[in-house]
């Protein structure tokens, strides 16, 4: 028996055991990692209901002003998408379960932690990742007043949280939860930074908030 | 994440007639509950339906209170004026829960059906009723790790004092729950077999013994919508939530109050308590003995009192005899601004 034969059976099997499942998406997730031209070859092997679990599917959107036409597998989220895909790493992968902040994003304007987003419902929308906090050539572009903020008040430590706390920190001033430093503490509690830059991540905000920058 | 089948649906229809088609079909909504938990492996579909694009999130006023669409974003809810207005509990408890970003992502149904957080229950390689019932098979859920209670005799700390049993003694976590069923909700469904209409306290069960039984919603039913009756309680509505750090942790314990209060007389009260129970738990012998009282302090232990009856710890959770009551007693007086 082959690898894919081994799949075979296994999937055809519904009452699937743990350790079968455990199998199976190890493997698939093998298969996953491998180069799209190598899946489509393995592809025309294998049975039909592989072939359907690893469809990929079109999705189109607007990442940082880009129109992007991609294909993808429905399973993708849009942390994946934007990091493994697009390389648009400038979105963390810290907990993968939503309880970190780290990989904040906007879709049409409202931030989102993009871990627990399946890629495919943002069909249509309008991403924003740190990358596209400010439009034009990174070289030339100045920052964004809130970068500028976190630069000045030394919002971080290691940095690794920061680009989802200044995705968070935009749109907490643009949803109007930016009035006092205990408005700021509480809305700003989705983002964790382990190195507990917390205060100076207050004060940035309060600042840019105060100066009345437009965000 | 196991691979599955994805759709996109329109129409409320479309949604319940492709998960009502075949099994192992799971709506999708925001997805902060469902995607976390099949990248933990405790639920598999097989494939998902988005509704995202059904036309049910708006909030409007009807001739009888207030209709929240099932769709609705848990942030869109909790910044809603009519809501901010009319029901500030519902505001207060939405803004209580999650992170600013998870509930811009939440919807009202999803929040609803969310699942329980004990830890044995997220962790597919250890016992759980819940996750992995003791008869599995068509309707009584699907084998997924051992089955057993890992929380009776085990952690403990979260879990419910009241309502539990000898299959499970796990809470339901959501804060909005508790103010929907303070305000007496009403749930509007749809299914394969048509429309009809749940009353909130009735929407979610006690475990006994089909613990994978969150709720009594049938087999391919979609909520499309809750109602809130007209009330008198704006003026002295609170939610107070007890949990482990200041903000952005599920609640130990929560209470949600509202108080129709005429020169210092108790004239109407709801009250419930979340992390406490399988379901969003009302205090409805508290209540019957607060109605007509004046707002005292003595009163409010009294009915603290009344509410503890029939509480049971299990070891890990026994400061919550002790906190549930000095909690209701708490946001009675903050309700009703005798603090
Ligand atoms: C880190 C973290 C912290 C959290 N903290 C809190 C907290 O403090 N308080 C709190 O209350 N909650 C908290 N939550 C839970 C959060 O509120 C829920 O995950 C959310 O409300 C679920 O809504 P959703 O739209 O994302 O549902 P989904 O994840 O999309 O769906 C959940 C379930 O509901 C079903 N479903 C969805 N919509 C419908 C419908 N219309 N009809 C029938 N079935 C439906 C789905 O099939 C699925 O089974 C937290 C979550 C995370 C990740
Ligand atoms: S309390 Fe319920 S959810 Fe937790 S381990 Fe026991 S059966 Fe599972
Ligand atoms: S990586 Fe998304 S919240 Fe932690
Ligand atoms: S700066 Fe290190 S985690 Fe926040």
């Amino acid at each position: 028996m082959n690898d894919t034969e081994n799949l075979d059976s296994e999937l055809g099997n519904s009452t699937s055991s743990r350790r079968i499942f455990l199998k199976q998406s190890s493997a698939l997730a093998a298969l996953a990692m491998t180069p799209p031209t190598a899946v489509a070859a393995v592809n025309t092997g294998i049975q039909e209901k592989i072939a359907t679990a690893l469809e990929q599917m079109p999705l189109r959107l607007t990442i940082n002003g880009k129109v992007q036409q991609l294909s993808i597998e429905p399973r993708v989220t849009l942390l994946d998408l934007l990091r493994e895909q697009l390389h648009l790493t400038g979105t963390k992968k810290g907990c993968d379960h939503g309880q970190c902040g780290a990989c904040t994003v906007h879709v049409d304007g409202a931030r989102v932690n993009s871990c627990l987003t399946l890629a495919m419902t943002t069909e249509g929308c309008t991403v924003t990742t740190i990358e596209g906090l400010t439009v034009g050539d990174p070289a030339t572009t100045l920052l964004h007043p809130m970068q500028e903020a976190f630069i000045k008040h030394d919002g971080f430590q290691c940095g690794y949280c920061t680009p989802g706390q200044i995705m968070s920190a935009v749109a907490c001033i643009r949803e109007g939860h930016a009035n006092t430093p205990e408005e700021v503490r509480e809305y700003m509690s989705g983002n964790i930074c382990r190195c507990g830059a917390y205060a100076n991540i207050v004060n940035a905000i309060m600042d840019v908030k105060k100066k009345g920058a437009r965000v | 994440m196991n691979p599955f089948q994805f759709t996109r649906v329109t129409t409320p229809k479309a949604a319940i007639s492709a998960v009502t088609k075949e099994s192992g079909t799971y709506f999708l909504a925001g997805g902060t509950n469902l995607i976390d938990l099949m990248k933990r492996e405790v639920i598999l579909p097989e494939r998902l339906v988005d509704i995202n694009r059904l036309p049910l999130a708006t909030i409007e006023k009807t001739a009888t209170g207030l209709r929240i669409g099932a769709m609705a974003k848990n942030a869109a809810v909790a910044d809603n004026e009519l809501v901010k207005k009319h029901v500030p509990l519902l505001s207060q408890a939405l803004n209580a829960g999650a992170s600013a970003q998870l509930r811009n992502m939440a919807t009202v149904g999803g929040n609803m059906m969310q699942r329980t957080r004990c830890p044995y229950f997220y962790d597919p390689s250890m016992p759980c009723n819940k996750r992995s019932p003791v008869q599995a098979g068509p309707d009584k859920g699907r084998a997924n790790g051992p089955s057993g209670c890992g929380a009776i005799g085990g952690h403990n700390r979260m879990h419910a004092i009241f309502g539990a049993s000898n299959k499970c003694i796990a809470v339901h976590p959501s804060d909005m729950c508790i103010a929907l069923v303070a305000l007496d909700a009403t749930v509007n469904v749809s299914g394969p077999k048509g429309d009809r209409t749940i009353p909130f306290s009735e929407f979610h069960r006690l475990p006994g013994d089909l613990p994978q039984k969150d709720n009594t919603l049938l087999p391919g039913e979609l909520i499309m919508s809750v109602d809130l009756p007209t009330n008198r309680f704006a003026d002295n509505s609170y939610y107070l939530k007890v949990r482990d750090r200041a903000s952005y942790a599920f609640a130990l314990l929560s209470v949600g109050v509202g108080i129709d209060m005429k020169r210092g007389t108790i004239q109407d009260v709801r009250l419930a308590m979340g992390g406490v129970a399988h379901k969003p738990w009302r205090l409805t012998a508290a209540e019957a003995f607060l109605k007509g009282k004046p707002a005292t302090e003595a009163n409010f232990k009294q009915a603290a009192t009344l509410a503890m009856q029939g509480a049971k710890g299990y070891g890990e959770n026994d400061f919550k005899l002790t906190l549930a009551p000095n909690a209701i007693v708490d946001a009675l007086k903050t309700a009703t601004k005798t603090a």
